[in-house]
């Protein structure tokens, strides 16, 4: 017996979204912040088998190496210096609690006017550039993703890679203090 | 950590596939998915992993500061270059058309060595990072 893609597929996509859901009210509720790293690891990974749902692998590569890889090293170190233990604030449960309804609202709101997923006949599909077609002939890369990022979109991977330097540089000047301390 | 029997001899299994799989991931981006991003993240991760088991000053021994601080900028500049190399040969900043005896292979130069530059930003970047978390002490 054999399972239909179109049936399976709205499956899997809402078995992760709801795991997503479940985690995202853990990370929310969890005080112990060991804890809460680990869980924001599963919820990156659960993002990323989603991106691969959604057939964005590149996307996928990145969420989880990026997500799951490095940000939960650097969330531990960053425990190591601070606390395990999440501080209990002050009871003010009104004003955030208005905050995110408002945001949600907005958000589901401004869903409305979201083409229907999976529609092919947005503006994006039938005017933008054809570069599905334009790739191979022109560049000779098969994976589009590549050619439009360092090809036709190459100007804005210049401007990516200059924000990751500009990271990079802004927390080495912010911890690398000793060594300007030993110079004087 | 040191007495750590099992996550020692697993890091030592698995440092080369990782490094490799960067490799691949770069090298392959044409044609699957991935790209110097991702490379640069995955070797990253490697130094990582090694710095995590065998101790900072071990990472800082095969990648020293110095070299990261160099690599950091020189990604950039790397990218930078390309585009402005573009312009030397007619096209626009950027334009890889005619970087080689025809377009397609200018393009495939182009693409190639900029996605090098954003390789060794990226990896520079991740790893310089996580030195700097590393090596802060306890308040």
């Amino acid at each position: 017996m054999t399972i239909s893609a179109e049936f399976l597929e709205p499956i899997i996509t809402l078995v992760l979204l709801l795991l997503l859901a479940v985690i995202a009210f853990g990370i929310v509720r969890v005080r112990g912040l060991f804890a809460v790293v680990i869980m924001l690891g599963a919820y990156s990974f659960l993002m990323a088998t989603l991106f691969i749902v959604l057939d964005a692998v590149d996307v996928a590569m990145t969420e989880a190496s990026v997500g799951a890889g490095i940000s939960t090293v650097l969330f531990l170190g960053a425990l190591y210096l601070t606390d395990v233990k999440e501080a209990t604030g002050r009871a003010r449960r009104l004003a955030p609690m208005l905050v995110a309804v408002v945001t949600a609202g907005v958000l589901i709101w401004g869903l409305s006017d979201l083409p229907e997923f999976g529609s092919a006949d947005q503006p994006i599909h039938t005017k933008g550039a054809d570069y599905l077609d334009r790739s191979i002939p022109e560049t000779g890369i098969q994976n589009v993703v590549s050619s439009v990022l360092a090809s036709y979109r190459g100007f804005d991977t210049l401007g990516e890679t200059a924000v990751v330097f500009t990271a990079a540089i802004g927390v080495l000047a912010l911890f690398a203090r000793r060594r300007s301390d030993g110079k004087g | 950590m040191r007495l750590d029997v099992v996550l020692r001899v697993t890091t030592k299994f698995i440092l080369a596939p990782l490094l490799l799989f960067a490799l691949y991931v770069q090298f392959h981006g044409d044609y699957g998915p991935g790209g110097g991003f991702q490379a640069g993240v995955i070797a990253a991760a490697a130094i990582i992993l090694y710095g995590l088991i065998n101790g900072l000053a071990a990472a800082r021994r095969i990648v020293p500061d110095a070299v990261l601080e160099r690599l950091i900028p020189a990604g950039v500049l790397i990218y930078a270059l390309v585009g402005v190399a573009g312009m030397f040969t007619g096209e626009n900043f950027l334009g890889y058309n005619h970087l080689a005896h025809d377009a397609v292979h200018g393009q495939e130069w182009g693409v190639f060595l900029v996605e090098a530059g954003v390789f060794v930003t990226v990896f520079s970047s991740m790893v310089g990072i996580f030195y700097a978390f590393a090596g802060r002490r306890r308040a």
